[in-house]
C-alpha cells in the first residue's frame, strides 16, 4: 500500500511536470554551493580538453555533431546526408557522388542513431556508422578524418529506423525497416497492407580493414514495424534484438490502431546461423536497385555505383533463426545490458519496464516452450521468458543505457525523467526530472561491454524556458547528469543542434591522438591535383574549362585568368598546398550557383562555375588564413561567346 | 701511454655521430604554437624536426621577407663539412693509433684538439654569419616591414647560443645531440694529452 502510495505521488508530481511551464522547481532544492560544486565539475578551463567526445546525431538536419563531455560545447558538425555549405559537401563535384540514391540526388535525411565500432565489445574508435531515416542509408564515418567515407543505400526498405547498430566485432551493421512496404514495390490497394507487406532487417558486414559496406543478407520478416534494435553481447554475441510495434498489421490511424494489441514482440535473430545458411548457398538473390558510395580519402572524391541485386532470406528457411518475444504495450526501446544477459524492452504506453531474459530464453527454445507462431515463426511464452520488471512509477519508458557497475538508466518521455534501477533486483535507486520530454540517453560506451559510465547525457525534446527564447523556434537541449554517486545529478545543460536521437560517446584518449591534422600532399592522388605551383595550369576542353589551381597563404596561383567565354562550364580544381594542422582555405566566385570551398591541407577539391555575363570578375578566399587573407583573391576575364581570346592565365606579371 | 692513445682513438671516432645527429637545434615556439616549429642543423643540411616545420618556418617568414631556408645544395658548407669532419676523424685516429704504437708524441693530441677548435670556431664563425645574412638581408617588398624602436629595420638573426623574443616567438637555440658528442670527443682527446703528458716519463719517451 505504501509503495502504491508512493506511485501516485510520482505520477502525480509527473504530471505537474509534464504540464507545468516553470523552470525554477526542479532546481530550488540545489543550494549555491551545489551550484558551484556543479560549475567545477562541467568547467574545462581555456587551455584545457573534455575528458569525452560525444557524437550526437542531427535528426532533421541530416548530420552529426560532435560535443565536447562535460563541457558541451559544440566541436564540429560533420555533414553526413544532407549538403553542407560550410564545407561544400555535397556540392563540390567531388562530394555531390556521396548524395546519390536510387530516387536520384537526395541531399538532405533525417539522421538517428550513430554507433561506433567495435572490437570485442569494446569500442575501438575506428568509424561511427548513422543511419538515414527518410531515404533508408547507412553511413560510415572515418573517425580519423571526421569526414563520411561511405554511404549505402538500403533496398526494401522504408523508415531505416532500427538503425544504424553494430555487434561486438564490427561484423554487421543493422539496418531494420520501421515501415513495411511491398516488396519488391509495387502497384496495389493500401488496405490489402496485412500479409501483403514485408519488414527487410538488412546486415551490412563491414570490411574489418577498411570498413567497406556491402549487404550480406535482408531478412523478410513479417509486416510489422521494426522500430529499435540492439545486438547481443558477450554471452548473447550472436543474436541481433529487433522491437516491434503495429503486429496489428493496420493501415491507417496507427495511433489508435496499432495500439491495440497489449503485447507486441522483440524479435530474436540468430544472425549466426543465418550467416551460416547464406555462407553455403542459403538465400535468394533479388533485382534490386541501390546506391553504393564511396569516398577515397587519396583522391578526394567519391563515386557511385548502382547495385542491382539483394540476398534475400525467408526466415522460414532458417529453422532457429528467429522468435518472438511478447512484450508490453509497443515497446519502443531495445537495450542489452553490458553481460548480454538481459533485453530491455520498454513498453512506450506502459508505466513499467520489461526485461527479458537471455539465459530463459535459449531455455524456453531448447524447451520448445512455444505460444503458437506469428507468419510461422515461433512466439515464445511471455512468462519463459521475463527476468523482471521494474515497476517503476514514471509513464513512456523509452531508452537504457547501463554504467557497467550494474545500473540501468532509462528514459521516461511522458513524465520527462531519468530512473537509475538495478539489474537483478529491479529496485528503483533514483529518478532525476529532464527539462523536458527526454528521448534518448547516453553514456559513453553505455552500450557496449564496457561503459565509461561517469556521465549520462539526456536528449530533450522541448527546450522551452531553458535558454534565452530564439522565437518559436528553439535548438534542442541536452542534459548532463553525473553518475559517479548513489543519486545522480543534474550538473549542466546545454542547447544541441538539429534534433539529436541517440549519441554515441567515448573518452577523447580513445580518438584524439589518432585525429589526423593535415592530407599530406605527396599522398594527394586526385586527377585534377597540382601538388606544385608550377603545374598551375587552364586547359580548354570543348566548352569546359578546367582551371588546375593552387593555394597557399596568402595566394592563389594563378591569380589572373583570360579567355573564359559566356557559356563555358568553367570547373576550378584548387589545391591547398599548407601542411599545416587547421590551416584550410575556401574559395568562393561570384554568381556560382553552389556553393564556396572549403579545402583542408594537401586537399583537392572541384567547384562549377557557369559565367553568365562578360566582365572580369573576382574569386577569393572564404576561410581567414593569414594576415593577407584579404588579399587572397584574383580575377576570371569572362569573353562574349563568340569573342576568340586565347586562354591565358598569369600570376605575378 | 697507451691508455692515453687509446682515449686519442675513441674521441675522434665520437665525431662519427655528426653523421647520423644534429648539430644544432632552433625552435621557435609561441602560444599559438603549442607545438613549437623547429630546424634542426646538420653537417650536410637543415632538416625539420617535426615534419613540415621548415616548410611552415618558411611559410612565416615570407611575411617578413626572409629567404627560404637553404637546400643542402644551396651552400657549399653542407658539402664541405662532412668532408672535414670525416678529415679530421681519420687524423685524430691516425695520430692515436701511432702514440699506441710509440711512434709520435702526446703533443701531437694537443696539436688535433687545437685544429679541432679552430675548425669549430671557424664553423660556427660561419653559421653566425649566416644567420645574421639571413636574418637581415630582407626583401625590399617584404610584406611587413618593422621597426626597432629607435626606427632602424628590425632584422630577425637567431641566437648564436641561448633564447631570444622575436616578435610574438621564443627562439631557442642549442647544440643537440651531435655537437655534445663532438664536445665529448673533443675532451676526450684533451684527456688523452693530460694522460700522456702525465706519464711522459714513465713512457718510452
Amino acid at each position: 500500500m505504501k509503495k502504491y502510495k508512493y506511485q501516485l505521488i510520482a505520477l502525480f508530481g509527473s504530471a505537474l511536470m509534464f504540464t507545468g511551464c516553470g523552470n525554477q522547481n526542479g532546481e530550488s532544492s540545489s543550494n549555491s554551493a551545489l551550484a558551484s560544486n556543479n560549475a567545477e565539475k562541467v568547467y574545462v578551463a581555456p587551455g584545457e580538453q573534455d575528458e569525452f567526445y560525444a557524437f550526437m546525431s542531427g535528426g532533421y538536419s541530416g548530420n552529426l555533431t560532435v560535443y565536447g563531455l562535460p563541457s558541451g560545447r559544440m566541436f564540429k558538425e560533420i555533414p553526413v546526408f544532407s549538403q553542407f555549405a560550410t564545407s561544400g559537401y555535397g556540392y563540390s563535384e567531388e562530394t555531390k557522388p556521396m548524395l546519390n540514391t536510387s530516387f536520384g540526388f537526395v541531399p538532405w535525411d533525417d539522421s538517428h542513431h550513430p554507433d561506433i565500432s567495435q572490437s570485442k565489445g569494446e569500442l575501438d574508435g575506428r568509424w561511427i556508422f548513422i543511419n538515414g531515416n527518410n531515404t533508408p542509408r547507412i553511413a560510415r564515418i572515418s573517425l580519423t578524418t571526421f569526414e563520411t567515407e561511405e554511404i549505402i543505400e538500403i533496398p526494401n526498405s522504408a523508415g531505416n529506423h532500427s538503425s544504424s547498430f553494430i555487434t561486438e566485432n564490427t561484423e554487421y551493421v543493422v539496418a531494420g525497416t520501421r515501415f513495411s512496404v511491398p516488396v519488391p514495390q509495387r502497384d496495389m490497394p493500401i488496405n490489402e497492407y496485412k500479409a501483403n507487406f514485408k519488414g527487410a532487417l538488412s546486415f551490412i558486414s563491414v570490411d574489418p580493414e577498411h570498413g567497406h559496406m556491402d549487404i550480406k543478407f535482408q531478412l523478410m520478416m513479417p509486416g510489422f514495424n521494426y522500430d529499435l534494435s540492439h545486438p547481443g553481447r558477450d554471452k548473447s554475441h550472436g543474436w541481433f534484438f529487433f522491437t516491434t510495434y503495429n503486429t496489428e498489421e493496420a493501415n491507417s490511424l496507427l495511433e489508435v490502431n496499432a495500439s491495440q494489441n497489449d503485447k507486441d514482440f522483440i524479435a530474436a535473430v540468430n544472425w549466426k546461423v543465418i550467416e551460416e545458411y547464406v555462407n553455403n548457398g542459403g538465400g535468394e538473390l533479388m533485382p534490386a536497385n541501390y546506391a553504393h558510395n564511396v569516398y577515397d580519402e587519396s583522391t578526394h572524391t567519391a563515386t557511385s555505383t548502382m547495385k542491382k541485386e539483394v540476398l534475400t532470406v525467408d526466415p522460414l528457411k532458417v529453422p532457429g533463426a528467429v522468435y518472438f518475444l511478447p512484450t508490453p504495450k509497443s515497446p519502443h526501446g531495445c537495450d542489452v545490458d553490458p553481460t548480454g544477459q538481459y533485453i530491455i524492452g520498454n513498453g512506450k504506453l506502459s508505466a513499467d519496464l520489461t526485461v527479458h531474459s537471455f539465459d530463459r530464453m535459449i531455455e524456453a527454445i531448447e524447451g520448445k516452450k512455444f505460444d503458437g507462431e506469428a507468419y510461422g515463426i515461433p512466439i515464445l511464452k511471455f512468462e519463459d521468458v521475463l527476468a523482471g520488471t521494474v515497476k517503476s512509477g514514471g509513464l513512456g519508458p523509452l531508452h537504457t543505457e547501463f554504467d557497467g557497475k550494474g545500473n540501468a538508466y532509462t528514459t521516461f518521455f511522458i513524465s520527462s525523467e531519468v530512473v537509475k534501477w538495478k539489474l537483478g533486483t529491479w529496485e528503483v535507486i533514483d529518478r532525476k526530472p529532464t527539462f523536458y520530454s527526454v528521448g534518448h540517453l547516453m553514456i559513453p560506451g553505455g552500450n557496449s561491454r564496457k561503459p565509461f559510465g561517469k556521465y549520462v547525457v539526456a536528449m530533450n525534446k522541448i527546450t522551452k524556458d531553458r535558454y534565452l527564447p530564439t522565437g518559436p523556434e528553439l535548438e534542442h537541449s541536452a542534459q548532463l547528469y553525473d553518475i559517479t554517486g548513489d543519486k545522480m545529478e543534474l550538473i549542466y545543460d546545454f542547447p544541441t543542434h538539429g534534433e539529436p536521437h541517440y549519441a554515441a560517446g567515448i573518452p577523447a584518449e580513445l580518438l584524439a591522438p589518432k585525429s589526423k591534422k593535415i592530407y599530406r600532399l605527396d599522398e594527394n592522388k586526385h586527377p585534377y591535383a597540382v601538388t606544385s605551383p608550377d603545374g598551375a595550369k587552364v586547359v580548354r576542353e570543348g566548352n569546359e574549362v578546367h582551371i588546375y589551381m593552387s593555394m597557399i597563404r596568402s595566394h592563389f596561383t594563378p591569380d589572373n585568368i583570360e579567355g573564359v567565354k559566356v557559356g563555358d562550364k568553367v570547373y576550378f580544381h584548387i589545391t591547398n598546398h599548407e601542411q599545416d594542422f587547421d590551416v584550410p582555405h575556401g574559395f568562393a566566385m561570384i554568381g556560382q550557383n553552389t556553393s564556396e570551398l572549403l579545402i583542408m591541407p594537401g586537399q583537392t577539391k572541384s567547384s562549377v562555375w557557369e559565367p553568365k555575363k562578360p566582365g572580369v570578375w573576382p574569386f577569393y578566399c572564404t576561410d581567414f588564413c593569414s594576415a593577407l587573407h584579404q588579399e587572397m583573391q584574383g580575377y576570371v576575364r569572362v569573353s562574349p561567346a563568340d569573342s576568340n581570346i586565347e586562354l591565358s592565365w598569369s600570376l605575378g606579371d | 701511454m697507451k691508455k692515453a692513445s687509446i682515449f686519442m682513438i675513441i674521441g675522434p671516432l665520437l665525431l662519427i655521430g655528426l653523421y647520423f645527429f644534429p648539430l644544432w637545434n632552433i625552435i621557435l615556439g609561441a602560444p599559438q604554437y603549442p607545438e613549437p616549429l623547429g630546424m634542426n642543423i646538420h653537417i650536410d643540411g637543415i632538416r625539420d624536426m617535426n615534419e613540415f616545420d621548415l616548410k611552415n618556418i618558411d611559410g612565416l617568414n615570407h611575411y617578413i621577407g626572409m629567404r627560404t631556408l637553404p637546400k643542402p645544395e644551396d651552400m657549399w658548407e653542407f658539402s664541405t663539412f662532412p668532408i672535414v669532419i670525416g678529415g679530421m676523424v681519420a687524423l685524430g685516429v691516425l695520430i692515436g693509433l701511432l702514440g699506441y704504437f710509440g711512434k709520435l708524441s702526446y703533443k701531437w693530441f694537443a696539436g688535433w684538439f687545437i685544429l679541432m677548435s679552430i675548425l669549430g670556431v671557424l664553423g660556427m664563425y660561419d653559421f653566425n654569419a649566416w644567420m645574421v645574412d639571413y636574418g637581415t638581408n630582407l626583401d625590399p617588398h617584404a610584406i611587413m616591414k618593422l621597426a626597432n624602436p629607435d626606427g632602424t629595420p628590425m632584422t630577425y638573426k637567431p641566437p648564436l647560443l641561448g633564447h631570444a623574443k622575436m616578435l610574438n616567438f621564443d627562439v631557442t637555440s642549442l647544440p643537440e645531440t651531435g655537437a655534445w658528442l663532438m664536445f665529448l670527443g673533443m675532451m676526450l682527446t684533451l684527456l688523452a694529452f693530460y694522460l700522456g703528458w702525465k706519464n711522459r716519463n714513465s713512457t718510452t719517451q
